[in-house]
């Protein structure tokens, strides 16, 4: 049943008791209260649930907790940086990249793992890369137009 | 659901504004003052239930006896100068929350960032049965502006009376009332100080002219967008008050199943849960989500289940049971189409079908339910916060005033949350585990037990003469709705009727509602028709339509787009189509381009025109418009609902496909700004014509007439 795990979350050591097979998810949200991460389907369909697992995005619904143990994980909580936000978050709020926002923290974690695997992605490098990351909202031209500029901003240098 | 009842006039209608205070008011005021702190008031009232009509059908519109069901909005200027909009709308990613507090700030002469807006809070704002319709901007944006420039003439009178000067030389601005002749001012926030003023609003107070405005009509960025980038912004599914437990309901295996016996005993024996059995509702509530979902599935029911059809008999189906119903419920006739239809040229009847469709909003239904005495707080992501609270109510057997309902900022909606079904179960298992509990839909339960887009059948019989003149128009709408259904073009012989047919499945609101089954048919049929004729399809809808503002979206969306252009390569095709819904006006123009050995059909490009008045946020509307051209584009081309014996057979975002990155086209939105005109609402009306301009850009390619949506589920065979 319940077992001791231990996470590393957003650089934060945290102990949770917790059945090994359940979803990342449900321990981030249920049990550390990062309720940026979302349930959009449970089936890794959206990409709403998006973390970052040792810097690679992986739909934490379909992940079990006991596979997150000894590795860094990255919510969309863990981006901002002493009040300083990522440059992906400062561009996806200067292109008003999100309506009602609800895949937005799910967008914003995928792309930044886009841009660290790939700097200077393709608008095609784009699309494809965000192809798993459903937005119902139909705002993809502008988030297109966020990871092009983030991708601006953080080849000048991370401000 | 669907039907007359949820049916609009596209016309802002005419909300009456009285000065006379209501009798009831002094009790209500004191109490308002309590809650929000001293300061200065304004209401807009409805003056009777007309005002209500569109959002309370049936007698609760005729209650008139508490403050919430006639005042409309409000709006408070407090002892620090800070200004709060009050409203029942709620903010559902369409940015109300934005466009309403610019209005406020423009009006009152306040910087934006001044004014907070209070939404959808059954215990703090004003009665209002819905956000849907469009009905936000047209409805909210001239009361606000209304109610502040009110508050603006209360805060000049009582610096008037401060100086023992006349108001009339008074200034208004930056927060401030200044007196020009003697260099006084006093900031909002001192001649707030210490009052407890409140005024309904006057019958005549004059608003600033769309052409002055200076907060609004800017691109105001989102009200708290940063909370939304860092995940700070909780929604309903966030939402984890002390003590908690998680809820899930056993559903049945297919609709309209009734419960036949029940084994909860196993579920029962589990740590820490509760079952519920009421009826056929059965639930648990658990100290995690698991052991709710372990609990449900431990319990051994068994149903009575009826044979139901399938959608390969559905359109059939539809027209039979229409055919056997009594009398249309929207008719309109003129002239005589039998001769309009004799005396043409050209003849062309045709028939179009819909497919059912599901909102999939990625917030799925949600809501927390606690119970504190006899008292029920909700927090739900619903576009009804009123509706959800009355129906609480009612099944729970206790008064409207001891339940509160709450609405989060939500994860959109598209017409699809105007039911209570989540907040009723959350209630429910609450009040059994003594705990407050959550309950989140499954992406499954979302695509099954939610309610979908009504299908339908469209039969469209007309006429041309030799000129290219409409001269016979029939139309009939079986099951999806009257809305949009009268055609925009000059006909004199025309018969239009809608046939409701009872529900196959659950059905109700979407977006744009039967606008874009309706536009899709007649848009389809209008560029069928111009190739008759052999008429460009652009030339030939200028010279059936007389309405200027549809013919300047449409002249705005061809000139954007270059029609009409040569077609540069095999398997490319353009299409357009244009009408008005809701007081907006919209053309689009589609570029296709179908790979002939695949069958692959790909939208290389959209622009649309759109027009709905004064623009108040260019920003927010432009997202509203490439939103609902992107969430059309699915409908258009590939979802549809699949069922067999009361079974949804794809209801995961696996096999119900919904537009991706990679379906986007390029897309162009050209905003006509009309600042002579009222500002209109612009949630729905920009996804009408996406359709039939795909479909018709895919019948200029291929010679191949689609007439059934979505066009292409499985590609085009085009041999």
């Amino acid at each position: 049943m319940a077992n001791l795990i231990e996470l590393q979350v957003n650089g934060k050591r945290s102990l949770v008791k917790y059945p090994p097979d359940a979803s990342l998810l449900t321990v981030l949200r249920d049990e550390l209260g990062l309720t940026g991460a979302k349930y959009g389907c449970g089936e890794g369909q959206c990409g709403a649930c998006t973390v970052l697992i040792g810097g690679a995005p992986r739909r934490s619904c379909q992940v079990p907790v006991s596979a997150g143990v000894g590795k860094s994980i990255t919510t969309i909580e863990g981006l901002e940086k002493e009040g300083l936000l990522h440059p992906v978050q400062q561009a996806f709020l200067d292109a008003g990249a999100f309506q009602c926002a609800f895949c937005t923290p799910g967008m914003i974690i995928s792309s930044v793992a886009l841009l660290h695997a790939k700097p200077n992605p393709t608008s095609s490098e784009i699309i494809q890369f965000l192809q798993g990351n459903i937005c119902r909202c139909g705002t993809h031209p502008r988030i297109i137009d966020a990871v092009r500029q983030a991708a601006k901003t953080m080849q000048g240098g991370r401000p | 659901m669907n039907g007359p009842a949820q049916r609009f006039v596209p016309e802002p209608e005419r909300y009456e504004f009285r000065a006379t205070p209501i009798h009831h008011f002094e009790l209500d005021r004191r109490d308002f003052f309590k809650l929000l702190g001293a300061g200065i008031a304004v209401f807009a009232i409805a003056k009777n239930s007309s005002a209500m009509q569109e959002t309370a059908p049936g007698p609760r519109s005729f209650h008139g006896e508490e403050l919430p069901k006639e005042i409309t909005s409000w709006l408070h200027v407090g002892e620090d100068g800070s200004v709060t909009g009050f409203t029942g709308k709620v903010e559902i990613g369409q940015n109300i929350r934005t466009s309403l507090a610019q209005t406020i700030a423009d009006e009152l002469r306040v910087p934006f960032e001044s004014v907070r807006m209070v939404t959808a809070d059954t215990a703090l704002t004003p009665f209002d049965a819905g956000t849907f319709g469009s009905r936000t901007t047209p409805t909210m944006t001239p009361q606000f502006r209304r109610v502040a420039a009110a508050a603006r003439d209360l805060l000049i009178g009582v610096a008037a009376k401060e100086w023992n000067v006349a108001p009339e030389g008074l200034i208004a601005a930056d927060a401030k009332v200044s007196d020009p002749a003697s260099g006084r001012s006093l900031r909002y926030a001192e001649l707030a100080r210490g009052k407890t003023l409140a005024q309904n609003l006057p019958a005549e107070d004059p608003v600033t002219p769309a052409a002055q405005w200076k907060i609004a009509g800017k691109p105001v960025p989102k009200v708290d967008d940063r909370a939304f980038v860092t995940g700070r912004h909780q929604y309903t599914p966030d939402l984890r008050p002390a003590g908690m437990l998680y809820g899930k309901v056993l559903r049945p295996p297919s609709f309209g199943a009734t419960l036949l016996s029940c084994d909860d005993s196993a579920a029962k024996a589990m740590a820490g849960v509760a079952i519920v059995r009421d009826g056929d509702f059965i639930g648990a509530a658990a100290p995690s989500e698991r052991e709710a979902q372990n609990a449900v599935a431990a319990i051994h029911a068994q149903w009575k289940e009826g044979p139901q059809i399938s959608n390969k008999e559905l359109f059939a189906y539809l027209k039979e049971k229409a055919s056997s119903s009594s009398e249309a419920r929207h008719r309109n006739q003129k002239g005589s189409v039998d001769d309009g239809l004799a005396s043409a040229a050209h003849r062309l009847d045709a028939t179009y079908t819909i497919a059912y469709i599901a909102h999939a909003p990625l917030e799925p239904r949600a809501a927390v339910a606690e119970w504190t005495g006899g008292k029920l707080t909700v927090w739900t992501g619903t576009q009804r916060p009123f509706a959800v609270r009355d129906d609480l109510a009612a099944v729970f057997h206790i008064l409207e005033g001891s339940v509160r309902v709450i609405v989060p900022d939500t994860g959109s909606a598209y017409g699809g949350k105007h039911t209570s079904d989540a907040a009723l179960e959350a209630a429910r298992l609450s009040r059994a585990a003594g705990h407050p509990v959550k309950v989140v839909w499954t992406r499954e339960e979302e695509f099954t037990w939610a309610y979908f887009r009504p299908a339908g059948v469209i039969e469209v019989k007309s006429g041309l003469a030799a000129d290219g003149t409409l001269t016979a128009w029939e139309f009939h709408n079986y099951h999806s709705g009257s809305s949009g259904i009268e055609t925009p073009y000059d006909v004199s012989n025309q018969r239009t009727e809608y046939h409701p047919v009872p529900l196959v499945l659950r059905s109700g609101s979407y977006r744009g509602l039967a606008a874009t089954a309706n536009h899709f048919a007649r848009e389809t049929h209008m560029d069928a028709l111009a190739r008759a004729a052999k008429i460009d399809p652009l030339e030939f809808r200028r010279k059936n339509i007389s309405d200027a503002r549809l013919r300047s979206v449409l002249d705005a969306a061809a000139k954007s787009f270059g029609w009409p252009r040569k077609k540069s390569q095999e398997g490319q095709g353009f299409g357009l189509a244009a009408g008005f819904e809701k007081g907006g006006y919209v053309a689009t123009c589609a570029e296709v381009a179908v790979d002939r050995t695949s069958g692959a059909v790909r939208v290389v490009r959209l622009v649309e025109a759109f027009e709905c008045g004064a623009i108040v946020n260019p920003d927010g509307l432009r997202n509203q418009v490439v939103g609902a051209m992107i969430q059309g584009l699915g409908g258009a081309l590939f979802e549809s609902i699949e069922f067999e014996n009361g079974r949804i057979k794809n209801p995961h975002f696996a096999n119900y496909r919904v537009p991706r990155f990679r379906d986007v086209p390029e897309i162009e939105a050209v905003l006509l700004d009309r600042k002579d005109l009222p500002s209109g609402g612009a949630g729905e009306t920009p996804i009408m014509t996406v359709a039939p301009a795909i479909g018709n850009a895919i019948y200029d390619a291929t010679g191949v007439r689609l007439n059934s949506l979505p066009l292409v589920p499985n590609g085009l065979r085009w041999v």
